[in-house]
């Protein structure tokens, strides 16, 4: 009964989301206020419906109801209840009403806090944001449907994918999405500036902070998603350049690029046809990821099986937005009145540079992604492109964009002096020599380029510290007089600082386990020692154990470091009930040097086991790096001046701001 | 400056961005992508020594030996033609004979396979969609087991074994 009264308010959900496309756009036609003011009402109520059906969905799958098709196929009551609740979205169904739950939130916080928005602009956000509400809501019921019963209802479930089952899959999923359908609403403000033909630098400051939090869920949601993949999947690796992941990466690229271009729009009113196009091909990229993701039209390390019907429909709706969106862009664009001018060195010079190189970059990525698709169609040659390819074109592209990066914010608005810059950078390009020739003198086996790697990581990580050192004036005044200054900077440079220093960081961690990391394989007996990475490792041999819906042979090391006794590891071989799967569970002993990787393979004839041990240097900082990317992201957002329910900060002169 | 001067220098920098693009791209294109297989295109194709690509199909039933040490053999079929491969290295939770999977590696002199990677299909009803795919333009017929179950999971959720990360990556 609850199920069908969720699936009852899904449905009324999408009528109310019909009623916000429709009736708030026409009121801002009009000029009716009382019809603008309906599609706040709708906002809200959209959401809180599909919030009804998503609890009603979740209560299925607590109380285990198998009457539910959804919660038959993906769900066991052996289950432990966290697997329970986030195994709602372990599945295409309950993620895609996870999609429009995100996305409806996001369209009832501008209702609820975007006050200081002109009454027009404000209408017309919603409604753009209700039509993607209205496409995807409809996806659900006519294709996807989670409410559907199974009648007579089987004793038991079919169990959810046992390398679902993991604590990774209650965050993960929904940062991604809060990420990727976040970045709605920059297209939707996009949309609705077009639909106004009028976009100023106040725009941006709107829209800002709605990109700025749909950017940091998408970090860390690509973070945490790479981080699972590297202790769930037995291979130490922590990206595979895999569709899927790119579908992920692509929307994040954009979406970094737009971050920096609507800085520019919002300070110097400037670039604007450029970052109205940004908002609209960062969520063309959003849906595109998810496209690829629930179609499964490429073949992905990651994808499951998946339902080319369902993949149509959600084409269909890329194309609509995407290609709806690029042509009101292509009739409007010439009617923005373009802003300030500047030199090329300059502060808008290199954020125009930052997303020359970004928007490349993530072309690049999306010609390697969609390239064996294309050739299919052409030739019926079956490809895959890979690491290899990503390598070449990606990464030429990040080496000038990190090396440019510290100087960026020591350049001036509309004309910078790129030798005063250096001159402030000395010491961080000091630091960066130093990293260098440390690099060489001790890291003979890795390949020649990665010091150079180190050294830009390290350059970025100073470089960034050097801004906060030079807007304190530090060594240069008294400590008091740099303390003071230094509880005075505005929160958003110490975002920039954090999430800059955090880019650093995640380079070093990518070069180091790239470059350095040691592997070995082999056979080992009870008994039997083995040393990698500096550590040495005795194997102990294995006992059987049972878990709570699974058995499993645990393999025991003990790890010593010059003699001293560490930790112990215990990497496992699980067999799950239900689904009758096998997975790997690694054992992981993490340090700021790195990690010990051990896994355990099959057993021998002769009474060994198979192992695979790694050591990956600094793996952490990539992690790391993305988790200061968040915080810094975090603590930009809680500045005053780019607070979402902050009064209306047009009548501000942008020139008063302290510069970003 | 004047601002055509400006102007030369924007799209200047994205003309030499956009030609360093095009130009790693094209050559990434032609030499780094890698080919899908099956045991017969391998028997009907010339292939260059040393040229690496995918090969699946079938893992061969009774084909798997393991040796005293970590390598293992075994043979890969679309059920026309056997392609015998060597690995080094832990086998995915997932291998299973006559059981899909797919492999990354090159052919040596004797005519073996020797994988650097070998993928498994990633659940339990699941088959790679570029093996299925090729064993139906063969007109080999299909268990159940291949068929795709209506059970689709969370986007970038882990799903499988996938080849280790790239240490030639900088």
């Amino acid at each position: 009964m609850i199920t069908e009264f969720g699936h009852f308010a899904l449905i009324l959900a999408l009528v109310v989301a019909v009623f916000q496309m429709v009736v708030p756009a026409y009121g801002a036609h009009i000029r009716d206020d009382r019809l603008m003011a309906a599609g706040n009402t709708a906002a809200v109520l959209q959401f809180g419906l599909i919030a009804i059906a998503f609890a009603s969905l979740t209560r299925a799958y607590i109380v285990s109801d198998f009457s539910v098709l959804n919660v038959a196929t993906n769900s066991h009551s052996t289950k432990p209840l966290i697997y329970k609740i986030s195994g709602v979205w372990g599945n295409h169904e309950g993620s895609m009403l996870l999609w429009v739950l995100i996305l409806a939130l996001f369209g009832a916080a501008v209702a609820a806090y975007g006050t200081n928005l002109p009454t027009t602009l404000k209408a017309r956000v919603l409604a753009v944001q209700a039509s993607i509400g209205v496409a995807f809501s409809s996806f659900i019921i006519l294709t996807s449907n989670p409410f559907l019963r199974l009648l007579p209802a089987p004793a038991d479930g079919r169990g959810l994918n046992p390398i679902l089952q993991d604590p990774a899959l209650a965050f993960h999923p929904p940062f991604l999405y809060m990420g990727y359908v976040g970045f709605s609403m920059a297209f939707s403000f996009a949309i609705a500036a077009l639909m106004e033909g009028r976009v100023n630098a106040a725009w941006a400051r709107w829209v800002r902070p709605w990109t700025l939090a749909a950017w940091m869920c998408l970090t860390i949601g690509i973070a945490m998603g790479s981080w699972w993949a590297y202790y769930e999947l037995g291979w130490g690796g922590w990206w595979f350049w895999d569709p899927v992941e790119n579908a992920s990466f692509m929307p994040w690229l954009a979406g970094t690029a737009l971050l920096h271009s609507a800085v520019v729009m919002e300070k110097r009113d400037s670039l604007k046809v450029w970052t109205i196009l940004l908002a609209i091909l960062t969520f063309s990229l959003s849906l595109m990821g998810t496209f690829l993701v629930r179609s499964g039209v490429l073949s992905s390390v990651h994808a499951f099986a998946v339902d080319p019907e369902r993949g149509v429909f959600v084409l269909a709706i890329m194309i609509f937005f995407t290609g709806g969106g690029l042509a009101l862009f292509a009739m409007r664009a010439r009617e923005l009145r373009q802003g300030g001018a500047f030199a090329p060195v300059s502060r808008e010079g290199g954020l125009v540079l930052n997303n020359i190189l970004l928007s490349t970059a993530c072309a690049t990525v999306l010609i390697g992604t969609l390239y064996p698709l294309a050739l299919e169609a052409a030739t019926g040659a079956k490809i895959s492109v890979g690491a290899p390819y990503f390598n070449l074109t990606f990464l030429p592209l990040m080496a000038p964009l990190l090396i440019a990066l510290p100087f960026g914010p020591f350049l001036a608005w509309k004309r910078g002096d790129l030798t005063a810059a250096s001159q402030l950078l000395k010491v961080a390009a000091i630091i960066a020599l130093a990293v260098l020739l440390i690099a060489f003198a001790y890291g003979q086996k890795g390949v020649w380029i990665a010091p150079f790697g180190l050294a830009i990581g390290a350059f970025v990580m100073a470089g960034s510290l050097s801004e906060l050192a030079a807007r304190t004036k530090l060594g240069k005044v008294s400590s008091e007089e740099t303390i003071r200054r230094f509880v005075n900077q505005p929160r958003s440079i110490f975002g920039t600082t954090l999430a800059h220093f955090g880019v650093g960081l995640m380079t070093i961690g990518v070069v180091a386990t790239s470059a350095y990391q040691a592997e070995k394989i082999l056979v080992m007996k009870p008994g039997e020692s083995v040393e990698i990475g500096g550590y040495a490792l005795k194997f102990n041999g294995i006992t059987p154990s049972r878990g709570a819906n699974y058995v499993e042979q645990i393999g025991s090391f003990d790890v010593t470091l010059r003699g001293t006794s560490v930790t112990s590891l215990s990497p496992s071989k699980r067999l799950y009930d239900s689904p009758p799967q096998p997975t790997t569970e690694a054992g992981i002993h993490a340090s700021w040097a790195g990690d010990l990787y051990t896994v355990l393979g099959d057993s021998q004839p002769d009474g060994g086991y198979s192992v695979r041990l790694y050591f990956h240097p600094f793996v952490r900082f990539i992690w790391l790096g993305a988790v200061l990317m968040f915080i810094g992201g975090a603590v930009s957002l809680s500045d005053r001046r780019l607070r979402v329910g902050a009064p209306n900060l047009a009548r501000r002169k942008p020139a008063a701001a302290p510069a970003e | 400056m004047t601002r055509k001067q400006r102007r030369t220098a924007l799209i200047g920098t994205c003309v030499a961005v956009l030609a360093l693009a095009t130009g790693l791209v094209l050559y990434a294109l032609t030499d780094k992508i890698t080919y899908f297989r099956t045991p017969s295109d391998i028997a009907e194709q010339k292939i260059k020594q040393g040229q690496r690509f995918r090969l699946g199909g079938l893992v061969a039933a009774g084909s798997v030996k393991r040796g005293t040490s970590a390598t293992v053999e075994f043979a890969v079929t679309d059920t026309l033609k056997f392609q015998p491969v060597t690995y080094q290295g832990i086998l995915p939770d997932l291998f299973r004979e006559g059981q899909g999977v797919v492999t990354e590696g090159i052919l040596n002199d004797q005519g073996v396979f020797v994988a650097d990677s070998v993928l498994a299909k990633h659940d339990e009803n699941y088959m790679p969609p570029d093996v299925a795919k090729s064993l139906k333009e063969r007109g080999v017929k299909l268990g159940p087991a291949a068929e795709h179950k209506p059970n689709a999971t969370v986007g970038a959720a882990p799903a499988s074994s996938a080849p280790p990360s790239a240490g030639t990556a900088y």
